[in-house]
């Protein structure tokens, strides 16, 4: 009886929370559609979001790039299919590796950003300060904010992710595994479908709406001091992280599966 | 007959935090031009009734007038129409962080889409300089501020949009006695100069003997004691003499230890 209880308990914390969220988003979402707008806040995140995380972003695809190109090489030469290898880094990388990883990595420096920020300012009532000065928070700090990162994972971010992540595997596959490079390059292009960039792009878009959503919610919901900034930043990465992982898989099914 | 009805008027005011009450059933009405001080013990509800008529807070009961106007229930335009009426100095200053000074004190009249950036920020140098600060201060970060000049700043973005009530929530908290005083001074020159009804929370009897035309005493979610400044000494409440004396003998102390 306890067990069911406790049970029970969990999933109506789940259902409540999933709720709240949903509610938080549709709020941002009206929000972006109504004026005023703040076009500087805007600019502000998209720089802060897009431009500032693209050195973590780009290191991070290249070496993954690389150590793929050298695993597919030495599993592949197992049944003498070396040739395969450009395909399988580029479609590695674009269908999956480049937005997760890019997912992963700006929810780990963006989600938790924007929990950190939005948590003090509610701990020292600067987000109660912009109400009595006639501005809603959600159009000043979340709107702009959701919106920036929905546009500069897949405009900026994801892009360069694929980008780099395939020219690692070219760097390696060219200089240590004995590749031509024209080959290497017409393999990559050949191969390379608009689906696959189409699907790279709708995940970096939902990735983009998960990283912002999660840490703009945990953020703003924060209660109590320092300690609690520091559950929201912590909560804001991980249910991030889970999203990221979880959509991936429903968005791959809606473009891949047979 | 406008100066018949109370600039704020509250009635029968409820907020409670699950079983906790906080006020339960308050009365205050705070005329135009007048500064009342609300005194009261830490948690006794002096914060919370700020914060429901900013509208931070949503009552469990009661009535809120503005200018006779009913606050409880109006729309979010509405409300916020009611709202650029009002310039708040918050205890920790609530100042943005990710804002130069100048920009912390225009945030009201860019806000509300009343100036351009240039004039913006030449009326937050002229309110900067109002609070005794220097025009140098006003591009740097908050965070590069003592918390007098913190305090200074949060007072210069309250008055910045000349509104037409002010709150004061504990504006003299943390500082020395000297930068209290000075703040006390400031608080009341600038009431005057924009012509403010203010309303002020404290624990300070010093900021109250200062600032105050009128004070009122929240205790047990209630106002126990409402009259001007000068009466405060005579009120015949033990409740009164306890906390402006600050002594740990009374009624006060003794509900606490009770509890």
């Amino acid at each position: 009886m306890n067990f069911l209880a406790v049970i029970g308990r969990v999933v109506i914390s789940f259902l409540r929370a999933a709720g709240r969220i949903g509610l938080f988003a549709v709020n941002a979402f009206t929000h972006m559609v109504r004026p005023p707008y703040y076009p500087r806040e805007l600019l502000k995140q998209m720089l802060h979001i897009g431009y500032y995380s693209l050195p973590v972003v780009g290191l991070t695809t290249l070496f993954t790039g690389a150590a793929l190109a050298v695993n597919i090489f030495e599993g592949s030469s197992r049944f003498n299919a070396e040739s395969t290898l450009p395909t399988i880094v580029v479609i590695g990388i674009v269908r999956e590796l480049g937005p997760t990883l890019c997912g992963l990595i700006v929810a780990g420096r963006v989600s938790a950003s924007m929990a950190a920020e939005l948590g003090t300012m509610r701990v020292t009532e600067q987000i109660d300060a912009l109400h009595t000065l006639s501005t809603d928070p959600f159009k000043y700090l979340i709107a702009p904010r959701i919106l920036a990162t929905i546009i500069m994972m897949p405009l900026m971010l994801v892009i360069v992710a694929d980008t780099i992540g395939v020219l690692g595997g070219y760097l390696i596959a060219t200089s240590k595994l004995g590749f031509n490079s024209g080959n290497y390059m017409k393999s990559t292009i050949d191969f390379l479908e608009a689906i696959d960039v189409m699907a790279s792009l709708t995940k970096a878009c939902v990735f983009g709406f998960f990283i912002s959503l999660m840490g703009c919610y945990h953020g703003f919901n924060t209660r109590g001091g320092a300690q609690g900034v520091g559950i929201s930043t912590t909560n804001a990465v991980v249910s991030a992280c889970i999203m990221i992982l979880l959509s991936n898989y429903v968005v791959t099914e809606m473009f891949f599966s047979s | 007959m406008s100066d018949l009805i109370p600039k704020i008027s509250l009635k029968g005011l409820n907020k409670s935090f699950g079983d906790k009450v906080v006020l339960d059933s308050v009365d205050l009405d705070v005329m135009t031009g007048e500064s009342m001080v609300i005194i009261g013990g830490s948690g006794s509800g002096k914060s919370v009734t700020l914060k429901c008529i900013l509208g931070l807070l949503e009552p469990d009961g009661g009535s809120i007038k503005i200018d006779g106007k009913e606050m409880i229930g109006i729309s979010d335009t509405e409300r916020k129409e009611i709202l650029s009426k009002f310039g708040m100095l918050f205890q920790g200053g609530a100042l943005f962080d990710s804002l130069p000074v100048w920009e912390n004190v225009a945030f009201g009249l860019l806000a509300q889409r009343l100036h351009n950036r240039a004039d913006a920020k030449e009326i937050a140098i002229e309110k900067l300089r109002r609070v005794g600060l220097s025009p140098d201060v006003a591009i740097l970060n908050p965070a590069e501020l003592s918390g007098g000049m913190q305090k200074r700043v949060g007072l210069a973005r309250a008055i910045a949009a000349n509104p037409e009530i002010i709150f004061f929530d504990e504006p003299t908290t943390g500082l020395d006695p000297i930068m209290s005083d000075v703040i006390n001074e400031l608080i009341v020159e600038c009431v005057k100069d924009v012509g403010a009804t203010a309303v002020t929370i404290t624990h300070d009897m010093s900021s109250v003997r200062k600032i105050a035309d009128n004070v009122a005493m929240i205790y047990h979610s209630n106002i126990i004691w409402t009259g001007p400044k000068d009466k405060i000494d005579q009120s015949g409440s033990d409740y009164i003499d306890q906390f402006i004396n600050g002594k740990a003998e009374g009624p006060i102390k003794m509900e606490i230890l009770k509890g």
